[in-house]
């Protein structure tokens, strides 16, 4: 405790300080100031120790680590299955595709293999994941910008179409845990194609809906074009990954580079961004919602019957032989991987997440400076983050 | 290509909101709130909350189907299942000396409704309940859930998940008459021989 802070006097979060640059040429006084954890705009337990010159941004320290959880070392310390439910509270938004990293990264690791109507529920799964991810992220974006209410509303009104169908698949909105090693847990529900189909066929209604409202809004526009731009050769140098970097203009998708699970089969298109600024990055999310749709009609229409779990797959008892294995996939926030060591026990030696969120947040500073506090909440609210998976 | 005229675009935003609105007088699914709680929304079939312990016949007591193997304590990733081995075998629903557990607590403000307990139990002993309305006025005790509010009879199974309930009878039933079969002829063939 400082000695000269008298008893009853607080610590303030903020403190107004002079400062002038070495030449002279910077008149007037610095502020400095600490934006979140609480704040409605920083998605979560995150803070921003922003310092202003005026309303510009001078300088932007992000400071993470509220929500740490521990998750890599409980997983250490339970069994392989045991971390299944833990992945679903990384991106709490998106649990089927970390649920999906996570198994791929332990069959790689035992040699399972999942069955082909089991691939095909996974990417069923994750393409409607990723519409639900990208729905409420543009949802919230607008509502960052000040469009408070109307587009959220509209976008959790159809997200929430799609949590109904995880509801009666995996029999939880949102914590679905519903990936095994070398398959999927349990079989569709009777009747559950159809009305996955009949979700798939009515979101391009609400996309141009969605795109009718606010796409060529003059407000939205000057709000976001030219805003938080990110180069390419920053983006690359700094492996910033998912939507990001595709707004950036990197044709970097690991679903066409790796073309893990069944992805080799579907046509679909990558869609790419000019400028890497905030408008882009909503744009490329909107594009990707309706190439996620095509993916979903192609796989809805050939996915096959059969067995959902590979025979090889053990519930209980389950220890892969020694060895390492990276798995990897497309999340709806960027390159999803697992990084696990086996010593032949039924616990990980070392498990390890590679989360998009925290990594895309490391340039957060190069892409606010010299902006007005009001785009720095955009430009975070644009990246993407959740704190679950940044904190771990 | 001339530029559109300036404030176009907000005008278009502003006919789809006013559509959305003037639609939900005439639009059933345009109105997709419920008022929760005069109005509730069925569940599904696969919803889960926390678990509870099946028990066949009329007395929990004697009917749990647990034997207490200890499977799902160790298998449980946030380790709420707190379970005590009784040191007897006693006869359970159909009559077969079972173990049984003197202590089956389940501590429902650490459990995370994961369903992995149900997935390795190898007896069907312990399905995942579908009650919701759970708020209790103390912090940690009401939480703590014991043996006796667990066990739950099969019927109320069925009640909450009739296909899987039928499916798991199916299945007991079918073990229950392979094992009599093979105890029948068990006695048969050693007489034969």
């Amino acid at each position: 405790m400082p000695e000269n802070l008298k008893v009853g006097e607080r610590p303030r979060n903020y403190e107004l300080r002079p400062k002038s640059s070495p030449d002279g040429s910077l008149e007037g006084d610095m502020l400095e100031v600490s934006m979140g954890p609480q704040h409605p705009s920083t998605h979560g337990v995150f803070r921003m120790d922003v310092v202003l010159d005026g309303e510009r941004v001078v300088k932007l320290k992000p400071v993470f680590g509220y929500l740490h959880r521990n998750h890599e070392k409980i997983g250490e310390g339970t069994t392989y299955l045991g971390s299944m439910p833990y992945t679903d509270r990384l991106d709490y938004f998106c649990s089927l595709t970390n649920n999906w990293a996570y198994a791929l990264t332990v069959e790689k690791l035992a040699g399972l293999q999942a069955p082909e109507r089991a691939e095909y529920i996974r990417v069923i799964t994750a393409e409607l994941t990723r519409l639900q991810n990208h729905v409420s992220l543009v949802g919230f974006l607008l509502q960052d910008m000040g469009a408070s209410g109307t587009p959220l509303m509209y976008a959790f009104r159809e997200r929430e179409t799609i949590l109904d169908l995880f509801e009666s698949l995996t029999g939880a909105r949102m914590m679905c845990n519903y990936m095994r090693f070398g398959g999927c847990r349990c079989d569709l529900p009777p009747g559950w194609l159809d009305q996955t189909k009949q979700v798939v066929d009515e979101f391009p209604r609400f996309l141009d809906e969605y795109e009718a409202l606010l796409s060529e809004n003059e407000i939205l526009m000057s709000r976001t074009q030219g805003v938080g731009c990110l180069s390419r050769d920053l983006a690359v140098n700094a492996s910033v990954t998912g939507p990001m970097l595709r707004a950036s203009g990197v044709n970097y998708d690991v679903r066409k580079v790796d073309r893990y699970g069944i992805y080799d089969r579907f046509n679909f298109r990558v869609p790419l961004g000019d400028h890497g600024d905030v408008y882009d990055r909503y744009m490329v999310r909107i594009l990707e919602m309706r190439e996620s749709l095509k993916i979903l009609e192609q796989a809805l229409r050939d996915i096959p019957e059969g067995p959902i779990v590979d025979p090889k797959a053990k519930l209980r008892g389950f220890r892969p032989k020694a060895g390492e294995a990276y798995g990897r996939i497309e999340s709806p926030k960027g390159e999803l991987g697992f990084y696990l060591i086996s010593d032949g026990s039924p616990k990980p030696y070392r498990y390890r997440v590679r989360p998009p969120s925290f990594i895309n947040l490391t340039i957060l500073e190069d892409m606010c400076l010299g902006h007005h506090v009001a785009d720095v909440v955009i430009i975070l609210g644009s990246m993407d983050i959740v704190m679950g998976e940044v904190d771990r | 290509m001339s530029a559109p005229m300036l404030g176009q675009g907000i005008l278009k935003g502003m006919a789809e909101t006013a559509r959305n609105f003037l639609g939900s007088y005439v639009k059933d699914d345009r109105l997709v709130t419920v008022q929760y709680p005069e109005e509730r929304r069925p569940q599904a079939e696969a919803a889960r909350n926390f678990p509870f312990l099946v028990y066949d016949g009329g007395d929990w007591q004697k009917g749990l189907r647990c034997v207490a193997c200890l499977i799902c304590e160790k298998e449980c990733p946030p380790q709420c299942i707190y379970i005590v081995k009784d040191t007897v075998r006693k006869p359970d629903a159909t009559g077969k000396l079972q173990f049984q557990p003197k202590v089956f607590d389940i501590d429902t403000s650490v459990c995370m409704s994961c369903q992995i307990c149900v997935e390795v139990c190898p007896f069907d002993a312990i399905k995942m309940d579908v009650e919701y309305e759970l708020s209790t006025a103390d912090r940690f005790g009401s939480l703590l859930v014991r043996k006796a509010q667990l066990a739950k009879p099969n019927q109320y199974f069925h009640k909450i998940h009739p296909a899987e309930a039928a499916e798991v009878d199916a299945r007991l039933g079918a073990e229950k008459a392979k094992a009599e079969a093979k105890a029948k002829a068990t006695p048969a063939a050693a007489k034969a021989a």
